[in-house]
């Protein structure tokens, strides 16, 4: 905390205009530093969660023990890939939807509270902003798809759009609930209405739906529809090579990292510990919830696109609208 | 105004971490294209057609479904955030609001707007 204070009382000292200006520069260095680096230890963590899921080792040879700085040679290896724009690719689209897809992973973190007063802007529109830019991804993902003018990115574009139908609703649902008992949309203040008990026991309902439409949002087996490597080859992703595909791979860690990172605030009170509650807290819970999402993803089959429209219109959203109906009849009773 | 600057600085961050990058990998990378090199892969097969196919219209029916209850999440989290001082009354009131779209789903449903062959 004094680190924190002592930068504040530095960036209050200057004149008026570049005050805000500074503290929100110092504040997207910090939180990009804590994505990128997290993100090197996430590939590694990720192959390495693979391939004991397989029963092999993963990546051993770089850095000792396990293996754990692979992440930096892929990095040159990928900055010094040629960079190739198929002559059918549709160049304007084509460049900017790994641009566009950067945004939501990095914006997301906004209204995220790491820790007690360690949130870079505390928005009163919280859940809404995170739905509505969360959903952002899906144009980048059609752009990508559309202006490869390729078969397979076409194919894979049109899938992906159809789940974002299937699985959007409940997702922004299943967060109502949260909003209702918490009385606020506010990130913040819903880690400080957990202070009693965690929204995980009073929105189980809630917690499930929103489980199962994060990593549906996330575009992550058993949900990658859209990439389905066996039948679309990589789907949306098929023209892009070298460092421009990699911004697809780091945006989708940033968006792992954001999704997890939300599951722990709104329904495992964010920093709240049962003792010595603080950003530890917080850490581990966004751990706890990335390997959950890696042990799915290494655990179960994709599923036919029709299961996952009949799942999404189906079985999650009468069951997240009867969810905030419950909790409406709950906050009547005992509210 | 003032809160939503980090939002700006933000969405700048994530827009232009990209061109930077690609700046950055300009000076490793080599640039030789040529033809072959620049065809649209199609699992090595010559390439025929537009790649721009026509798709089913019920994307056109799950998209105006999708838009109705999207909606719907729009006008849920004001309420949500106020449920506790509208008393029962406003509990009722937007028990009958999800009332009328569950029917309108409940149709479609029947009438097998959401099998998705």
């Amino acid at each position: 905390m004094s680190i924190v204070s002592s930068l504040n009382a530095l960036v209050g000292s200057l004149p008026g205009f570049w005050s805000p200006l500074v503290s929100a520069l110092i504040k997207v260095l910090l939180v990009l530093a804590f994505v990128f680096g997290n993100e090197i230890m996430l590939i590694w963590l990720e192959r390495k969660v693979c391939g004991r899921f397989q029963r092999r080792k993963g990546p051993m040879y770089v850095g000792r023990p396990e293996g754990w700085l692979q992440s930096i040679p892929d990095v040159v290896k990928l900055l010094a890939k040629e960079d190739i724009i198929p002559a059918r690719a549709d160049r304007w689209l084509f460049v900017l939807a790994p641009m566009v897809i950067m945004v939501p992973a990095v914006a997301l973190f906004v209204v995220i509270p790491f820790g007690r007063g360690w949130v870079p802007r505390d928005l009163n529109i919280g859940i809404l902003y995170l739905v509505a830019l969360g959903s952002f991804t899906i144009l980048s993902l059609f752009m990508a798809g559309w202006g490869s003018g390729n078969k397979w990115s076409t194919l894979g574009a049109m899938r992906a759009v159809a789940m974002l139908l299937g699985y959007e609703v409940p997702l922004a649902l299943s967060l109502v609930g949260v909003a209702m008992v918490a009385g606020s949309l506010s990130l913040v203040d819903i880690v400080h209405a957990q202070e009693r008990a965690w929204f995980v026991l009073l929105q189980p309902i809630g917690f499930l739906v929103f489980l199962v439409a994060a990593a549906a949002e996330l575009n992550r087996t058993p949900f990658d529809l859209a990439e389905a490597e066996q039948e679309l080859v990589a789907g949306y992703q098929v023209e892009y090579s070298g460092m421009r595909w990699a911004m697809f791979f780091v945006a989708e860690y940033a968006s792992l990292m954001a999704i997890s990172a939300i599951a722990a605030t709104c329904f495992f009170g964010g920093w709240l510990g049962p003792f010595a509650s603080g950003p530890w807290w917080f850490l581990a819970k966004l751990y706890f919830f990335i390997f959950l999402f890696m042990w799915v993803r290494w655990t179960f089959p994709r599923i036919r696109i029709d299961h996952m429209m009949e799942l999404g219109w189906k079985f999650l959203l009468p069951v997240a609208l009867l969810n905030i109906v419950l909790t409406g009849i709950g906050l009547a009773i005992w509210g | 105004m003032d809160s939503y600057l980090e939002v700006v600085i933000f969405v700048a961050a994530g827009f232009l971490f990209v061109p930077v990058t690609m700046l950055v990998g300009k000076l490793l990378r080599p640039h030789r294209p040529y033809a072959e090199k620049l065809v649209t892969y199609e699992c090595g097969e010559p390439s025929h057609g537009s790649a721009q196919i026509r798709y089913h219209a019920r994307y056109y029916l799950f998209g105006l479904l999708f838009l109705v209850f999207d909606i719907e999440t729009v006008f849920l989290y004001p309420w949500a955030v106020m449920v506790r001082h509208l008393g029962p009354i406003g509990l009722i009131e937007m028990v009958v609001f999800i009332a009328v779209l569950v029917v309108g789903l409940v149709y479609a449903w029947c009438k097998g707007v959401l099998e998705w062959v």
